[in-house]
């Protein structure tokens, strides 16, 4: 099958999952649009830790910049259509993305990693200061958008939200489906095989690497600034270290390096989480905990690739 | 001048505290190479166990650390042994995940088995009341930290440099194949250097209890920050260790008395301006 064929049916797959969820759970959008949102997040992470080999702790910061901007945009400046605030959020992600990558990428490994949780964390409490703006602790509040192109209202079952979100989506996946592999995407997973060759084949790493933080912070930022629409709150945790280590977690659950792992790894963790958290949060931690040490032992590429695994023994089988 | 005095004589206290704690996992780190974000569950399980020794079993303190410290390290031999040798010279990721992970599944289990209560530890009689140096007095708890994280650090360089197992470390760290062929048993010198680095972690717990509360987020709640003193202190090296935990206490002590509505901004500021300098920490040593 050709590339264009095995995209379309990819598109289709998603759309179709969307609309049968749609009617599946009418009272559950709110869940489906808030998945959908972390869903950008972890796909944004994914391509700076999957493809370009970044290993972050910190990546809620893009997240929650995005949210911030479009709160503060529709709240404070009176900016509401759903649609702007949308682009200004990925903007915000984008600047935060590049501006932040400046620093995580100073570091290698385990310095990478403290440093972007000290990006995290220093965000965290610049926005539990600025409270003015970002109405600290309590949440900011007053996001009203305005009707989607002027017709479609947000409704009280967020069905316009969720249908926002979806198509939204779907635009951000073929997107990303040609960036990871165009030439550009291609050099990002050499930099993650092996840095140093890329370097002595002549290639830029740095300016590369910061040019992918800059498209992984849009992501990130429409995923952040879909949160604010939809649930017309941004919150602290928005921009917490918590948030970043489940996405991470989402990520590797999925499977990384995949677009499909990232998506799946989103759907399969906020769904549990919502389910089990319900009866007593303490148990969703221990549950996480056993998937997660179970995915490292036995599973080290995700749920995609045991799938993966699976289907080409089977094929092997038949063969 | 009181308020200065106040804020070095709690810099002191709480930098030692994060001292003993973040040196096991300074231990773990430099030394075996495992990023152990579960390091704080440990100090948070020899916390619930001397505050049960000491609460529900009406044994003296004292007994009571000495029974944290070997419960944890009974408690964390079965994980090294299946869980954590799995890992060992896995890429960082993956440490994390597992040791996340593990983390979760502890901070669980303490909330079902024990509530999500904060478990005192309750002082002896001597430590209780503050002391007084002549200049000024200070709580005799805080100077009993200070005085355990001196004896830590002293008695930690003198096994790492001046013992047969310091050696025979040493030598695993720096060529496991080679150290094994010469007959060093190394999974041994590892295992035994995890038991260590945890029961440093359960020491630190009982002793800081009274400055890091013990409740069932602790191991979240300080993973962060015991991770960040070891990064910024240099793996593996008990004066960077050292250096890192007091200049970090002392930040975060005085963010506290003089600005706490930037709360911990300024800790993290300080975080990035030293590893963005120095990527291997202030005593690293480059690979």
């Amino acid at each position: 099958m050709s590339r264009p064929i095995r995209d379309l049916i990819a598109v289709l797959v998603l759309a179709v999952v969307a609309v049968v969820l749609f009617f599946l759970f009418p009272t559950n959008l709110a869940l489906l649009t808030r998945i959908v949102a972390v869903m950008l997040l972890v796909l944004s992470l994914d391509l700076v830790t999957g493809f370009a080999g970044v290993a972050t702790l910190g990546h809620a910061a893009l997240f929650g910049a995005g949210a911030y901007a479009a709160g503060i945009a529709a709240a404070k400046f009176g900016i509401t259509d759903p649609l702007l605030m949308l682009a200004i959020g990925a903007v915000a992600g984008s600047v935060a993305g590049a501006l932040s990558s400046l620093v995580i990428l100073r570091g290698h490994g385990l310095s990478q990693l403290v440093l972007s949780i000290a990006v995290v964390q220093l965000a965290h409490e610049a926005a539990n200061k600025l409270s003015a703006w970002t109405g600290g602790s309590d949440g900011l509040s007053g996001i009203a958008p305005s009707a989607l192109l002027g017709m479609f209202r947000f409704d009280l079952f967020g069905r316009t939200a969720f249908i926002m979100a979806v198509v939204m989506l779907l635009l951000v996946f073929v997107i990303l489906r040609v960036v990871v592999r165009s030439p550009f995407g291609m050099l990002c997973r050499g930099i993650k095989q092996d840095p140093t060759r890329v370097r002595a084949m002549g290639a830029p790493v740095y300016s590369t690497l910061v040019k992918m933080y800059a498209i992984a912070g849009a992501v990130a930022g429409l995923g952040g600034a879909l949160s604010a629409i939809a649930t017309k709150v941004v919150g602290l945790d928005s921009l917490s270290f918590n948030l970043s280590a489940e996405a991470l977690v989402m990520l590797v659950l999925g499977g990384t390096g995949k677009l499909f792992g990232a998506m799946l790894g989103a759907l399969v963790f906020v769904w549990f989480e919502d389910r089990i958290s319900a009866i007593n949060p303490f148990h969703w931690l221990t549950v996480v905990g056993v998937l997660l040490v179970a995915v490292v032992l036995f599973a080290p590429n995700g749920l995609t690739g045991a799938a993966e695994a699976i289907w080409k023994r089977l094929r092997r089988a038949r063969s | 001048m009181q308020t200065v005095l106040s804020i070095a004589a709690d810099s002191l206290a709480y930098g030692m505290v994060l001292f003993i704690i973040s040196i096991g996992l300074s231990v773990t780190m430099g030394l075996m190479k495992v990023v152990n974000l579960a390091h704080g569950a440990f100090a948070m399980i020899g916390g619930y166990i001397a505050s049960y020794a000491t609460q529900q079993l009406g044994l003296p303190f004292g007994v009571g650390i000495v029974a944290a410290v070997v419960g944890t390290v009974l408690i964390g031999i079965p994980l090294e042994r299946f869980l954590y040798r799995r890992i060992y010279g896995a890429p960082e990721l993956t440490q994390v995940l597992m040791t996340i992970g593990i983390t979760f599944i502890i901070i669980g289990i303490a909330n079902f088995a024990l509530g999500p209560t904060l478990k005192t530890i309750p002082l002896p009689s001597q430590l209780q009341g503050p002391v007084d140096l002549g200049f000024r007095s200070i709580a005799a708890h805080k100077l009993f930290a200070v005085a355990v994280g001196l004896v830590v650090a002293a008695a930690l360089w003198f096994i790492v440099e001046r013992t047969p197992f310091g050696v025979r470390l040493r030598a695993s760290v720096d060529d496991a194949a080679m150290a094994g062929a010469l007959g060093v048993r190394t999974k041994m010198v590892y295992a035994v250097s995890f038991a260590l680095a945890i029961g440093l972690a359960a020491l630190g717990g009982v002793v800081g209890a009274q400055l890091l509360p013990i409740e069932p987020y602790y191991a979240l709640h300080y993973m962060v920050t015991f991770l960040v003193v070891v990064s910024v202190g240099g793996a593996g090296s008990i004066t960077g260790a050292l250096i890192a935990a007091l200049l970090l206490g002392a930040v975060q002590t005085t963010g506290r008395y003089i600005m706490p509505e930037y709360g911990e901004f300024f800790f993290y500021l300080a975080v990035i301006a030293v590893v963005a300098v120095f990527p291997h920490g202030l005593m690293g040593r480059s690979k």
